[in-house]
């Protein structure tokens, strides 16, 4: 079942004012896995799924997504971005942000119709919202604010989903909420990437990671690889696995 | 010279000195655009000043003047402090307002007020030697010296007596705090010699060039050092030549005072911003050009030692796989070259020992987050830089 | 003449209608761009760019000796481009910070345009140039041309507006995410850049370098203040942008010595004032009647809870209890005692009260919430 590969970076540099984040990062996701990006603070995690984005322009290597170039490919991915790249006073509420996700199928000039309405607002109940719906987005709390931008990939109607950090200063029922939209889009065959920062909840939450520290350090299931070797690898300390929980 | 022209530039000279002390605060507390703010707002304290006192340079109009200043400064930070709209735009919404009142005060009272929105913005340095200050039938020189004098000799005071608070409350505020300088005072009391300083020069030279001598010499200075005593300095000294520089320019042109200044002080940031010699346009264009070559050189040789299978390091696969162009890869393998880090054999790539080292070392450094370290190895490395 | 007077004029008098509809049309242009100028927080950019145009002004008088305004706008474009390109040079290239660069290539374009005007006005025709104008604008110069330039302006402005308008959206809400749907943002940074930099030549003429600012910010900022929608926004910033160049304009031109451009911000300035007190979702004033409501809510719910206290220790919660054990607590007063009992969370009998079962589930809610909050 895994042998379609989703995400294909090959060889990647990046270097952020010159100095390198990435260094000859080669990575195979394969379809329809859920995976978590690991590594310490400053490892380039979220410049590598910036990256893979077309967000960031790398110095050298290659990304395919599907076997083409990011720039035809774009509308198989759907993207959540880190929380602070985000204007919060803006004047848009929910329902507005959640059409954002529709702007890369509609064509020039289109505006979102019924259609596309009616699938935001199934989006926004999908993440428990809909009440919401018409707020002003600072109005929300974090983790309805990530709710939100998860409605917002959902309509996308993507193949791959990358997320940075979707967890970050969310209350558990957001979490759980998250994580169990997550495994439903794993189980339709969708592909999941996910910055993530708490390790403990690796296992319970993930069946793919990567450690990443600079270099990719290890990539594969998590019964293969979560181990506490490449956990001492990527964090440099003597990481256990048995100590996190 | 006749005595004319001395006592312009050394009116010209004090002021730009007396701009470039507060300026140079401003320019590190990223505050340039509140001077522009005070210059405007001005207006309207120095034409109710100019009803009471007749005089444009009595001391309460400038004291009105500053008030009107230091009000703009109230104003701004509490319609930031609502959070109904963002930082700059109430800086935005305030002068021009209260710049309105002024004109429409003006327009008003045309008929009585001899005072003019031109000379207020744009001023004329050279009639400042006709107004003389007379005391007791003794001609003690042009008022605007005098008045100017004084301001920069206060300020000068306050910036000895509170250098320390100053330098902490602008580089660390919650240091400052914790010390027991209050942030509040010391930026009041900045904003005050702001005021006080604008007010008291705009006679002489215009609004604008006040903005101006404020902002340019201290940017010009922070080009070139990072030294708070240093920037003080080179900030007056930049000052003082642009203004005895822009009088010789007008001189000669038979132009504007307060324009030729502004212009020279234009010409010699333009060349400050291209050469300085670590922060100027052209160094730091050379290298960021030669950081790029080195990092695709790192970045090319930490592929090498990644990879031993010999199709990874064929010639053709730098084009091919690692995705660059021709001409950057063959700088690339040039330089590697050069530095002994490699050596080709039959179209395949080999690290040499050197270029093992440097490798592992490099990738030890970056991944400690020590990238500072990276510039000391080049330096070991390297016998051509890129 | 009274302004009702002029606004029967309007119609039929040439020179007010043209001065009217320029000044209307600004406001328009001003108030659509500014609420970009504003979500960019480019700001204070108008105001620089204002100031740097003016070299480009006088530049394109002294080699066309042109009198007429649109080949001194284009002047006065290219070197409000040159700035607003030097600008973001600086910032991006030295450790300048944005404040800076605005503040140097203000008053260094200007300071260099003042000197360039010294040998305008030595020319033999320097009067009739009227260069002055576009220093602190002159609304009564305009011409049907200029009104017709606007026109153009707005048009343009409208149609890419409504071109891309989704992309604007998503590109100034979330930057990274709008790049990842794969637009090119720095088209549309160009594009909204260029436009912003037109509006404000055109506005030159009319109310001046100095005021150019307000007149792109103002609008904006009053109508943010009102919705949550960025098309009504820029709708509510068009129509507060025409409202005060038209209400400014029939002002200044039915009294005495009023300048068009002053009384236009200040216009603008009071529809802002007026937005930000009185706004219902946002305005300061509502938001002290809601904090001045939470306190006093917090302090009824603080007695409501010291009451549920006692009144737990019995088996029948409305038993009767003396009002005097209520002066121990801090929160207690007459007032609250008899804001408790119109919301019927208690009953009093002379010198008794007592829960009733609505106060008592009301406080069960906030033992529970506090419950909550200690987790």
């Amino acid at each position: 079942m895994k042998d379609k590969i989703a995400i294909k970076v090959d060889d990647l540099t990046v270097a952020y004012n010159f100095k390198p984040v990435l260094w000859d990062v080669d990575l195979s996701i394969p379809e329809g896995v859920l995976m978590a990006i690991v590594g310490p603070n400053g490892a380039g995690k979220s410049t590598l799924i910036k990256a893979m984005l077309d967000i960031v322009k790398p110095i050298a290597g290659t990304i395919e997504i599907f076997g083409k170039p990011y720039k035809k490919q774009y509308k198989e991915v759907a993207y959540v971005p880190q929380k602070g790249s985000v204007d919060w006073d803006f004047p848009t509420t929910a329902l507005d942000v959640v059409l954002m996700g529709t702007y890369g199928s509609l064509g020039w000039i289109k505006r979102p119709g019924k259609t596309e309405k009616k699938e935001a607002l199934e989006a926004l109940e999908k993440v428990g919202m809909l009440e919401f719906r018409s707020r002003q987005i600072s109005q929300l709390s974090g983790g309805q604010q990530q709710r939100v931008f998860l409605a917002r990939a959902l309509v996308q109607k993507a193949s791959i989903y990358i997320m940075d950090e979707p967890f970050q200063g969310v209350d558990a029922t957001t979490e759980k909420a998250i994580i169990n939209i997550l495994k439903e889009l794993r189980k339709s065959g969708k592909t999941v990437v996910v910055v993530h920062h708490d390790l403990q909840t690796v296992p319970e939450y993930f069946d793919w990671v990567t450690f990443l520290n600079v270099k990719k350090i290890a990539t594969g299931s998590v019964k293969d690889i979560f181990n506490d070797d490449n956990l001492t690898k990527t964090y440099g300390i003597n990481y256990k696995v048995s100590l996190l929980q | 010279m006749t005595s004319a022209q001395i006592e312009i530039q050394l009116i010209a000279c004090i002021v730009a000195v007396a701009c470039a002390i507060p300026g140079t605060f401003l320019v590190l507390r990223k505050m340039a655009m509140i001077s522009d703010a005070i210059s405007h707002s001005i207006l309207p304290g120095i034409v109710i000043g100019f009803f009471l006192t007749e005089d444009l340079n009595s001391p309460w109009l400038i004291l009105l003047a500053a008030f009107s200043g230091i009000l703009t400064v109230v104003l701004v930070e509490y319609i930031q402090k609502t959070g109904l709209v963002k930082e700059d735009t109430a800086i935005g919404l305030v002068f021009p307002s209260l710049f309105s009142i002024g004109v429409i005060l003006i327009a008003k009272n045309a008929g009585d007020v001899h005072l003019d929105v031109d000379a207020v913005l744009l001023g004329e340095l050279a009639f400042a030697p006709f107004d003389r200050m007379i005391i007791g039938g003794a001609d003690m020189g042009p008022k605007s010296l005098w008045v100017i004098g004084i301001i920069l000799l206060v300020t000068l005071t306050l910036l000895l007596a509170f250098f320390k608070e100053l330098k902490i409350s602008t580089f660390d505020k919650q240091l400052a705090a914790t010390l027991g300088f209050s942030p509040v005072i010391m930026h009041y009391g900045l904003m005050t010699v702001a005021s006080v300083t604008t007010v008291g020069a705009f006679d002489a030279v215009g609004a604008i060039l006040v903005v101006a001598l404020m902002i340019a010499p201290p940017a010009m200075a922070y080009l070139l050092t990072n030294n708070l005593k240093k920037m003080l300095l080179i900030a007056s000294g930049f000052g003082i030549i642009g203004a005895i520089l822009g009088y010789w320019v007008a001189h000669w042109l038979d132009a504007s005072i307060a324009g030729s200044i502004t212009t020279v002080l234009g010409v010699l940031f333009f060349l400050i911003y291209m050469f300085s010699p670590n922060r100027g346009l052209i160094s730091v264009l050379y290298r960021q050009k030669r950081q790029e070559v080195e990092v695709h050189l790192l970045t090319f040789l930490l592929h090498l030692q990644n990879h031993s299978e010999k199709s990874e390091r064929h010639i053709n696969h730098l084009n091919e796989h690692i995705n660059w162009h021709k001409v950057r890869a063959q700088s690339v393998l040039d330089l590697a070259l050069k530095n002994n880090m490699i050596t080709i054999d039959d179209s395949i790539i080999s690290l040499t020992e050197k270029g093992k080292t440097f490798t592992s070392e490099a990738i030890n450094y970056i991944i400690t987050n020590k990238s500072a370290a990276i510039e000391e190895m080049k330096d070991r490395f390297f016998l051509f830089r890129g | 003449m009274s302004v009702q007077e002029y606004f029967s004029l309007v119609f039929s008098d040439y020179t007010l209608r043209t001065i009217t509809l320029g000044t209307a049309i600004l406001g328009i242009v001003c108030g659509m761009l500014g609420s970009f100028a504003v979500l960019r927080k480019q700001s204070l950019l108008g105001d620089a760019i204002s100031h740097a145009a003016l070299p480009g002004i006088v530049i394109a008088f002294l080699i066309t000796g042109a009198k007429t305004s649109n080949t001194l706008l284009i002047g006065a474009l290219i070197s409000g481009l040159i700035g607003t390109f030097w600008i973001s040079g600086i910032i991006k290239k030295t450790h300048l910070k944005s404040d800076t660069a605005l503040g140097l290539i203000l008053s260094l374009f200007f300071g260099f345009g003042m000197l360039l005007l010294t040998f305008v006005q030595k020319m033999p025709d320097a009067q009739q140039a009227g260069l002055d104008k576009y220093l602190f604008g002159q609304a009564a110069t305009l011409v049907e041309s200029d009104v017709w330039l606007m026109a153009v302006v707005m048009g343009i402005s409208l149609l890419v507006l409504i071109i891309f308008w989704k992309e604007f959206k998503v590109l100034h809400f979330d930057p990274d995410y709008s790049k990842s749907l794969g637009i090119n943002t720095k088209l549309l940074d160009v594009l909204i850049t260029t436009l912003i930099v037109m509006a404000i030549v055109i506005g030159l003429q009319t109310v001046g370098v100095v005021l150019m600012s307000a007149m792109l910010l103002a609008p904006a900022a009053a109508a943010r203040q009102w919705t949550n929608n960025l098309g009504i926004m820029v709708f509510l910033a068009s129509l507060f942008g025409a409202l005060s160049g038209i209400f400014g304009t029939a002002i200044s031109a039915t009294s005495n010595n009023l300048p068009t451009g002053p009384v236009i911000v200040l216009i603008a300035a009071a529809i802002v004032v007026i937005s930000f007190v009185f706004s219902p979702g946002r305005g300061i004033l509502f938001r002290e009647i809601r904090h001045w409501k939470n306190r006093n809510d917090l302090q009824l719910h603080k007695t409501l809870y010291f009451m549920f206290e006692i009144a737990k220790t019995h088996n029948d919660i409305s038993h009767p209890h003396k009002i005097k054990i209520l002066n121990n607590f801090q929160g207690y007063t007459r007032n609250s005692l008899k804001n408790l009992e119109d919301r019927a969370y208690i009953t009093v009998d002379g010198p008794m009260w007592s829960l009733t079962q609505k106060g008592y589930d009301k406080a069960m809610n906030l033992y529970n919430q506090q419950d909550n909050t200690h987790d």
